[in-house]
């Protein structure tokens, strides 16, 4: 299958992939950079959340396909993924690392 | 049927050792599951008698403390994971495929490594006993009881290696039985119109690759702290024993679904099928299925009242816990309408699944006592807590197996087990099990605490305990009762395919299958096919065409075989052994790969 | 390519390995969650040094972090030069790939007994037990990576990684950019937020 009969199927091209890996290297970057200003210490966590949870989703999207590839597939990571976080969250709360207010 | 064996290619040897060896055939490996997982079911019970035993009086002195602590540790840990889960499995295996109009699982090999490496772990948790150093720090091994100051034997090592080995043979099966059930459906067949008994399985193995994941880390942070000396759950390092609690019931919660959620499917196809009539609202006991699966998520910490989390984490555990009571009675008030109104036969199956019904209800009546925190600061760790495991689990997921074994043996055999010795059985068990646990509701309020050898006569609970004794005695008895109908029984009713009137697919082909299940996949057109008035099209007697079945295969034992090793070099701290086993599991993983196999 | 059209006729169309194999990614979630989150709760906790601010050399562990990400590229760059039937570019991309992943267990290693060096052992403290856990587990599944990738190259060279085995690539790949994810957390997770 070539390239022409990819982007016609909605498949991403090389381009494509370049491109995302373009994006995945300047959020490194900058993930780094916020990491050495010093006046960005106190928002450093959750920006850096944010970031790394972008490079998440476009490795998953893009590079593992998600994106077009049937549903059945998002639902099977996903729905475990959700219990991952969910159950991280839960414990920084019960082990006093994250507090309410 | 004579043709019948000429239209399969390449036929796996039907005979001798070697074939069972070999076999990756879903019916043969449900079969192996069933004999192994019961085998440990009565080790487990076995121990169970013996505590019973030692608890008979007061200041009894049958069996040591140490004995007496390695009883209860594995007698907990062999009913969990070497009788019920496995027995369950054996269903997954013979049943799933057939009620799905499948000729077998999706990863046939796969299917026999599960089985192989259940066997192997079981048969080396066990092998604790010949070091005289069973498991002791009970079922759930809590830290920093289980580190090596204070457990500096093999004890716990045997606990945290077996269990990590049986780990693999739940997730690989999970996986497996996951996709059978997507993706090897006959046409027609629906998610809305499997068995309810598939879809109950379909959730459990959803709960069991997402829940296992997480003991296993648990198992890990223990190995290394005994092991390297790290300090995961060293207070002294500034580590926290709650840590081990935490990822303990996080897995342990979801567990206890992955141990009922199968036997209430098996309930919800044999009350129709005695009933004479479709199961009440379908759809609900499926959603509630699933409601339990993914609640089942947040409730772990009502294991943990007692630990002082504060009073948020405790109202918060209170409310999901007491929330997830609902999706489980709603399915209690399905079967009992499934019934009303029903033309009901009592033959065995049917006062199994009843009997299921009614102390599972108790079960869950001691279970929504638990959820208030401050009540359950009364309740934990005393046989309060005792009385509702077994009420749930043996008066449940016992009960419920045995309903299914009843009611599938007559397919998996080719004859029925007897009934009125089947009643015997029934009776007696019912009776045993609640002399057995009903007085330790009282005897847990009364003071008595969970898991100590001895007691004093001055607690004022001998008599109690002493008819808690008789009735696990008692329940002793039924299973032999069980054993002797199975070897009575032989061949003295043939089934036919369909003894029970039943609604599902595997009604429909011969008592036992043939090899290869269907001589033509079915075409499904409702949820009960052979109840329904839209008539199915007719399975033909000898397969239309040949039909492909995948051949044997030596590697899954290998690869087990070769984990199984590998941890017992982890365990006697033989680098060579474990490399080696190492090896063996490589090598055994490249030829499977490489092997010409297909499904 | 890579849609995983099925061998046999199936439920969902979908192919039974591509499903498999999602579904135990489903459950290398909770794996590393729980290591993760045993390494977050216990942030800060250690009773005695060396500490995290102390011993981790963003730079280095930034050059390793870009490294990885590079390969999942060459990954998906192998896939679909299998899928077209490219045999040069598809043993070139694989090599690639597998010469990337073992660059970075490279980094990896040096790190490790750079750190040893430096007084943080594994059962130093807290942070070197959750440390050399995580990262550790992580590492072993990118040797496996490694191997696996080394093995589809090795059956290029056979000649048996033709298109209709694209499959198996894409499988490989989902694993590796999997891998790849669970770094990207480490790396924010370990060393960026302290």
């Amino acid at each position: 299958m070539n390239e022409h009969e990819n982007a016609a199927r909605g498949h991403a091209t090389a381009g494509t992939y370049l491109v995302v890996a373009a994006i995945l290297t300047v959020i490194t970057v900058v993930e780094v950079g916020v990491y050495y200003v010093p006046s960005l210490k106190p928002v450093l966590a959750p920006t850096l959340i944010v970031l790394s949870a972008s490079k998440f989703a476009l490795v998953v999207m893009f590079y593992m396909h998600l994106r077009q590839d049937h549903r059945l597939f998002s639902a099977i990571f996903v729905v475990p993924l959700m219990i991952a976080v969910g159950v991280a969250i839960a414990l920084l709360f019960l082990f006093g690392v994250l507090a309410v207010g | 049927m004579a043709t019948a064996a000429l239209a399969i290619e390449a036929p796996q040897a039907r005979s001798g050792i070697r074939s069972w060896i070999t076999t990756t055939d879903h019916k043969r490996i449900g079969i192996l599951y069933g004999v192994t997982a019961f085998f440990f079911f009565l080790v487990g019970g076995l121990e169970a008698l013996l505590i019973r035993a030692q608890l008979g009086s007061p200041h009894n002195t049958l069996v040591s403390a140490e004995t007496y602590n390695q009883l209860f540790t594995m007698h907990g840990t062999t009913m969990v994971f070497l009788a019920i889960m496995p027995l369950s499995a054996a269903f997954f295996n013979y049943i799933i495929p057939l009620q799905i109009g499948a000729r077998d699982v999706a990863f046939p090999r796969l299917n026999a490594f599960s089985y192989w490496v259940f066997l192997l772990g079981g048969l080396f948790m066990n092998a604790s006993f010949l070091f005289g150093a069973a498991p002791d720090g009970g079922w759930f091994g809590y830290a920093n009881l289980t580190s090596l100051q204070y457990s500096p034997g093999l004890n716990i090592d045997f606990w945290v290696l077996g269990l990590q080995i049986l780990g693999v043979a739940s997730i690989a099966a999970g996986i497996n039985f996951l996709i059978t059930i997507v993706n090897l459906r006959a046409p027609g067949m629906t998610m809305m119109r499997l068995p309810v008994f598939t879809w109950m399985a379909l959730i459990t193995q959803f709960i069991i690759v997402t829940a296992f994941p997480v003991i296993t880390v648990a198992l890990v942070l223990l190995m290394f702290d005994r092991t390297f000396g790290t300090t995961f759950y060293s207070v002294a390092a500034g580590g926290d024993v709650l840590l081990w609690q935490h990822l303990f019931w996080l897995f342990g919660h979801p567990e206890v679904y992955i141990l009922i959620l199968p036997t209430m499917g098996m309930v919800s196809e044999v009350i129709p099928t005695f009933s004479r009539k479709p199961l009440f609202g379908y759809a609900v006991v499926v959603y509630s299925g699933l409601l339990i699966a993914l609640l089942g998520w947040g409730v772990w910490a009502h294991h943990m009242f007692a630990v002082g989390m504060g009073s948020v984490a405790d109202s918060v555990f209170s409310a999901t816990t007491m929330l997830i009571a609902i999706p489980t009675g709603v399915k209690i008030f399905n079967w009992i309408a499934t019934m009303w109104g029903g033309r009901i036969r009592l033959e065995t199956p049917m006062l199994f699944a009843i009997g299921f019904i009614a102390m599972f209800i108790i079960g869950g009546l001691s279970g929504v006592m638990h959820s208030s925190a401050p009540a359950d600061l009364q309740q934990t760790d005393t046989y309060f807590v005792v009385a509702h495991i077994h009420y749930v689990l043996y008066g449940g997921a016992i009960q419920g197996i045995f309903a299914g074994i009843y009611y599938w043996w007559p397919k998996i055999t080719g004859w029925k087990l007897n009934d009125g010795i089947g009643k015997l059985h029934f009776w007696l068990s019912l009776l045993g099990m609640n002399l057995a646990f009903f007085p330790m509701h009282a005897i847990g309020l009364l003071g008595m605490p969970r898991r100590i050898y001895t007691y004093d006569t001055a607690l004022g609970l001998d008599t109690m305990n002493l008819v808690s004794t008789i009735g696990a005695f008692i329940v002793g008895a039924s299973a032999l009762v069980f054993l002797f109908n199975t070897w009575w029984s032989r061949r003295k009713e043939p089934a036919g395919a369909d003894p029970w009137g039943g609604a599902t697919l595997e009604w429909t082909i011969p008592s036992p299958p043939p090899p290869y299940n269907f001589t033509a996949i079915p075409e499904v057109v409702s949820r009960l096919p052979r109840w329904s008035r839209t008539e199915m099209k007719a399975i033909p007697d000898v397969p239309p065409e040949p039909i492909h079945l995948p051949p044997g295969s030596y590697w899954p034992l290998v690869a087990a075989a070769g984990i199984v090793v590998l941890a017992t070099g982890a365990l006697l701290k033989a680098l060579i052994l474990a490399i080696g086993g190492g090896a063996i599991v490589v090598v055994a993983i490249f030829a499977w790969a490489f092997e010409p196999f297909e499904a | 390519m890579s849609d995983a059209v099925a061998h046999h006729p199936t439920s969902t169309g979908l192919d039974s390995r591509k499903l498999a194999f999602w579904t135990f990614i489903g459950s290398e979630c909770l794996l590393f969650g729980s290591l993760i989150s045993t390494y977050l709760v216990y942030k800060g906790r250690s009773v005695t040094g060396p500490t995290p601010a102390e011993i981790l050399n963003i730079p280095l562990t930034s050059v390793s972090t870009f490294d990885l990400l590079m390969s999942s590229l060459a990954m998906v760059l192998a896939l679909a030069a299998v899928a077209r039937g490219d045999r040069l570019w598809a043993r070139v991309w694989l090599a690639t790939t597998a010469a990337l992943g073992a660059i970075f267990l490279g980094f990896q290693a040096y790190e490790f007994t750079h750190f040893v060096q430096e007084g943080l052992k594994l059962q130093t403290n807290l942070f070197g037990s959750t440390f050399f856990t995580l990262t550790g587990f992580h590492g072993g599944h990118v040797l496996v990576g490694v191997l696996w990738l080394l093995t589809l190259l090795f059956r290029s060279f056979q000649g048996k990684l033709g298109p209709d085995k694209a499959l198996l690539v894409e499988l490989a790949g989902l694993y590796w950019h999997f891998v790849d994810v669970v770094w990207i957390v480490i790396f924010t997770v370990v060393y960026l937020i302290q």
